[in-house]
């Protein structure tokens, strides 16, 4: 049974692929209205994760399937103490795929032992989150036209924020790629995602603190969240907080052709003045989340036909 | 210090000294009713001390988790009071039931019944990672 747990689960072919019908799905929604009919998605929430949740249900009802599930795990068996490995097992029985969210690490790997359907991992504690990767990526393709010669700079919480780390990870995969990790100290990227994925391929790169000082550069701006309960003390947080606001200010030093995106929910590292700049791609990056997670679905299920 | 060779069993040579405890209760090796000689900190010409292990029967030993705890170990079958085989160690693919993850939001500390298992992802360092959380293991 093929499953999506990591990004890595995809080779680069893959994930051209699946980018290619995401975008021939935005082009030509018509053609692809009954492609899941009468296909059940279980959407398994153990956690509550609404824009995703969303996301995954309205790709499936869009490909003419149905959906199940729940947003919450005190309102599933969970609650009673059921483990993973059997809730998978009943639902199995009920959906032709699963994607399932959950607080603990590793617990998709669980779900697929025990799953006699495709599982789609939709964010395991703060592990792994291909879809938002995937998401991510086809909006640099969509908006960019290209993966290739790009500057990427990632911004914010770098350490933490696992989606970044993804991101590094798939993007390293292409030629002509450089990173500007803009970070405060206490959050720059962690040494084995830098040893793995750019130092190993000799990628060029550079660090700094400060996005004002490396906007100008970039064609692709990745923002993230800096939360405050990451900094050791609020005089840091307070100091600091401000280098990672993106503000019409800053984006006057960008280029014409940035584009800015954002996993989302933004608290306030985005000012809403930059929303109406048309290189600020977040909102139509969460719609293209959808239309990726729609050619997922599509091959997944495929796959498991044969 | 005199203590009997044995006759037929088992030699751990080479051990790293102040490992032998470790590998004494990784390896369950109390369960055992046979004789155990337990020799800390004997002279070694290559490491200056170590520590060793004899065991006076002929079982089977988790060989895999052995080199993970301490690959510089070397074993010696012993029977009729001779050495007739050595055997190095290879560290092995995956440590299955043995490690526990300690990453406290690994699905490892909930799940019920699950196997702890840890997949060897760089040879050179003897580095292992949990199956599920990708996090590191300690020895
Ligand atoms: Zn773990």
């Amino acid at each position: 049974m093929r499953n999506l747990i990591d990004i890595l689960d995809l080779s680069v072919e893959e994930i051209d692929e699946l980018i290619a019908v995401g975008n021939d799905i935005i082009d030509h929604p018509e053609k692809y209205r009954e492609a899941c009919k009468y296909k059940t998605l279980a959407t398994l929430f153990f956690e509550p994760s609404t824009r995703t949740r969303l996301s995954f249900e309205a790709a499936m009802l869009e490909l003419g399937g149905r959906v199940l599930g729940f947003s919450e795990a005190s309102s599933s068996s969970a609650a009673k103490g059921e483990s993973v490995a059997d809730t998978i097992a009943v639902v199995s029985g009920y959906a032709d795929i699963i994607a399932m969210r959950h607080p603990k690490e590793g617990a998709p790997i669980v779900g697929a032992s025990k799953a006699t359907v495709p599982i789609i991992n939709a964010g395991d504690g703060g592990h792994n989150h291909p879809t938002q990767t995937l998401t991510d990526l086809i909006t640099i393709k969509r908006e960019k036209g290209r993966f290739n010669d790009l500057t990427i700079g990632l911004c914010g919480d770098l350490k933490f924020g696992r989606t970044v780390h993804s991101l590094i990870a798939a993007m390293s995969r292409y030629p002509g790629v450089r990173f500007v990790l803009i970070s405060p100290e206490e959050l720059k990227v962690p040494s084995y995602v830098k040893n793995t994925y750019i130092k190993a391929k000799g990628i060029p790169y550079e660090q700094t603190t400060a996005l004002e000082n490396v906007i100008e550069k970039l064609d692709v701006l990745y923002m993230t969240r800096v939360q405050r309960e990451r900094f050791f003390n609020e005089e840091d947080y307070l100091r600091l907080k401000d280098c990672y606001v993106l503000t019409p200010e800053k984006m006057a030093m960008a280029k014409q052709d940035l584009i800015v995106l954002h996993p989302l929910p933004r608290v306030n590292e985005i000012s809403v003045a930059v929303d109406d700049d048309p290189r600020a791609c977040y909102f139509r990056q969460a719609r293209y989340g959808k239309f990726i997670r729609m050619a997922l679905i599509m091959k997944l299920l495929e796959e498991a036909n044969k | 210090m005199n203590i009997d060779s044995i006759i037929n069993g088992i030699v751990i040579d080479h051990i790293t000294a102040g490992k032998a405890m470790q590998i004494y209760n990784m390896l369950n090796l109390d369960k055992l009713d046979c004789q155990i000689a337990i020799i800390k900190n004997a002279a070694s010409n290559r490491n200056g001390r170590k520590d060793i292990i004899k065991i006076a029967s002929d079982i089977d030993l988790d060989l895999g988790i052995l080199a993970f705890i301490c690959p510089t170990a070397t074993i010696n079958i012993i029977r009729d009071g001779k050495v007739i085989e050595k055997r190095n160690l290879k560290l092995p693919e995956r440590i299955e039931g043995v490690l526990r993850c300690k990453n406290p939001r690994c699905i490892t500390t909930t799940e019920q019944e699950i196997r702890h298992i840890f997949i060897l992802t760089n040879p050179e360092t003897a580095e292992y990672r949990c199956m599920y959380c990708d996090t590191k293991a300690s020895n």
